[in-house]
């Protein structure tokens, strides 16, 4: 590592002043991507800004909607209630980051501003609609998170802004929501593909019948049972991860969806509409063809989690239910 | 230029100077002389420089050393009573066969006891998922889980 002055400002005031004066410096939260930087010698910055003794980026607050600080780590957004049961795809995200040693000092705001194309947080925040909260020279603006990604590994922020936080719109009865990382392995690994939805649903037959046909084993059967009681599609938001530059939503796939009841050719033409929209390449994980498969799949596959999500909430025991 | 800073190592309070490019896996092999804490990737990856930092599980090698002010710190050389007794978890790995080549163990260890302290009655996949960044090339694992579950069913008693 080249030699750089550490500095562990204790306030955001202190932090964004420290940025305005220090040009190029670097902010550093669990530093969890930025020391693998400076091992590597990919980056040689002469002032690194800790966030790390920030308290004022810590925060989770659900009040209205749910706001969470940029400093809050993979670990507390994995093991709280709240966000499991309504931002399911977010905790969903958190909790499969790295490695528990890992996730422990890694942040949510280091997540979304190293923007790695396979970024486990970046699908589940623009599956759910996040604004990104960045404090400038200006002061305080807000950036929707399909704006904030650029490309791999940048983000919409200019030199010495910082990002605060999150805020995530309120979230009804009638939607769920579901991330899905397709990986090698179930630990310590990059997605091949990841893909997130959110959805909320209204209901034209019986919600206890719906329950049973979350309950068959085999995915033609679950879609048809569902299709029997109509289930209809109300909104939908779909994002998805190592399929392009940046982490996408597929909009044309989404509006494919909306206000439809789900059904087998529903989710078939729908998943060739999101194949069309990315732009997959090979790398050592996987080639392309693969990558595009694997999205139909799961497109699928994340659309019909989230909807369980809404039936049968709370169930924490087939989390990682594949069909 | 070398900073000084303060923070507790295994229950004692110490002092060290230190360069801000030194991360604290550095601090604890090279100054302290605590090479229980071992360098496998140096990037995150192996979990061989797991120590515990404030009650949680953390790669010693991404700590930036300038974190460390303040904080309580746990190494494997903490982890035995002070009359050398061991450790629930250390003897557990013993009678288990949870160690072979070594190389793995005390940062096993650490995961195992942060897991231990946080949730004494861990069900297997918890044990798995504590231990998931923590990479043994000799054991195969099972016997390390094994390990693990008989020092939990031993520290209830
Ligand atoms: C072994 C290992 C495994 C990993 N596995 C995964 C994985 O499975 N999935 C995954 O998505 N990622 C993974 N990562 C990458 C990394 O852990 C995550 O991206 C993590 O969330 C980064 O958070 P951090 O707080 O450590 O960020 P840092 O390293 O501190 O910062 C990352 C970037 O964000 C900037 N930054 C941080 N906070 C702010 C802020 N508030 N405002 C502006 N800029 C900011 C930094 O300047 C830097 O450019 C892994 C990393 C390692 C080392
Ligand atoms: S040396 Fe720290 S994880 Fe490998
Ligand atoms: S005992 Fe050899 S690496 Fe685990």
């Amino acid at each position: 590592m080249g030699a750089f002055t550490y500095h562990k400002p204790a306030t955001v005031g202190e932090a964004a002043d420290l940025a305005a004066e220090l040009h190029g410096a670097r902010f550093v939260a669990g530093g969890t991507d930025v020391v693998v930087l400076l091992k590597q010698r990919k980056i040689d910055p002469a002032n690194l800004i800790s966030l790390r003794n920030v308290a004022e980026l810590t925060y989770i607050d659900s009040a209205d909607g749910l706001s969470l600080g940029s400093g809050v780590t993979h670990t507390r957004i994995a093991n709280h209630d709240y966000i499991r049961a309504r931002y399911s795809a977010l905790a969903d995200g958190a909790r499969v980051v790295g490695s528990k040693q890992i996730r422990n000092v890694a942040t949510l705001g280091g997540n979304i501003c190293n923007a790695a194309p396979s970024a486990d947080t970046a699908c589940p925040l623009l599956a759910l609609d996040a604004a990104v909260r960045i404090l400038g020279r200006e002061g305080e603006r807000e950036v929707p998170i399909d704006d904030f990604f650029l490309g791999p590994n940048k983000v919409a922020l200019a030199d010495g802004e910082l990002v605060l936080g999150i805020k995530l719109p309120a979230t009804s009865e009638k939607s769920g929501s579901a991330y899905i990382k397709h990986s090698r392995r179930q630990a310590m690994e990059l997605p091949m593909v990841g893909v997130a939805a959110w959805v909320s649903v209204s209901i034209g037959g019986s919600e206890e019948r719906c329950r049973g046909a979350l309950e068959c084993e085999h995915t033609p059967d679950v879609i048809q049972l569902l299709q029997n009681e109509e289930v209809v599609l109300e909104d939908v938001r779909i994002a998805m991860g190592v399929v392009a530059p940046r982490p996408i939503r597929a909009r044309e796939a989404e509006a494919k969806l909306k206000g439809q009841v789900v059904s087998g050719a529903l989710f078939e033409s729908m998943g060739d509409v999101a194949v069309s929209e990315c732009q997959a390449r090979d790398s050592f994980r996987c080639d392309a063809g693969y990558r595009l498969e694997m999205v139909r799949v799961l497109t699928k596959r994340a659309i019909l989690k989230a909807i369980d999500r809404i039936m049968r909430p709370g169930r924490e025991a087939d989390i990682d239910l594949l069909w | 230029m070398k900073q000084e800073i303060q923070f507790v190592l295994n229950g004692e309070q110490v002092f060290a100077d230190v360069d801000p490019q030194w991360t604290l896996l550095y601090l604890l092999r090279n100054v302290f002389g605590y090479t229980g804490a071992k360098k496998g990737c140096g990037v995150g990856e192996c979990g061989a420089c797991t120590v515990i930092v404030d009650g949680e599980a953390t790669n010693s090698c991404l700590y930036p050393v300038l974190e460390v002010e303040g904080r309580h710190v746990t190494t494997i050389e903490g982890v035995a009573a002070p009359d050398g007794t061991l450790h629930p978890i250390q003897q557990a790995f013993i009678e288990n066969n949870g160690v072979q080549c070594g190389y793995c163990t005390a940062g096993m260890i650490m995961s195992a006891k942060a897991l231990l302290d946080q949730k004494p009655d861990p069900t297997e996949e918890e044990i798995r998922t504590a231990i998931a960044g923590n990479i043994c090339r000799c054991t195969g694992y099972v016997q390390i889980v094994e390990s693990i579950q008989m020092a939990a069913a031993r520290m209830k008693q």
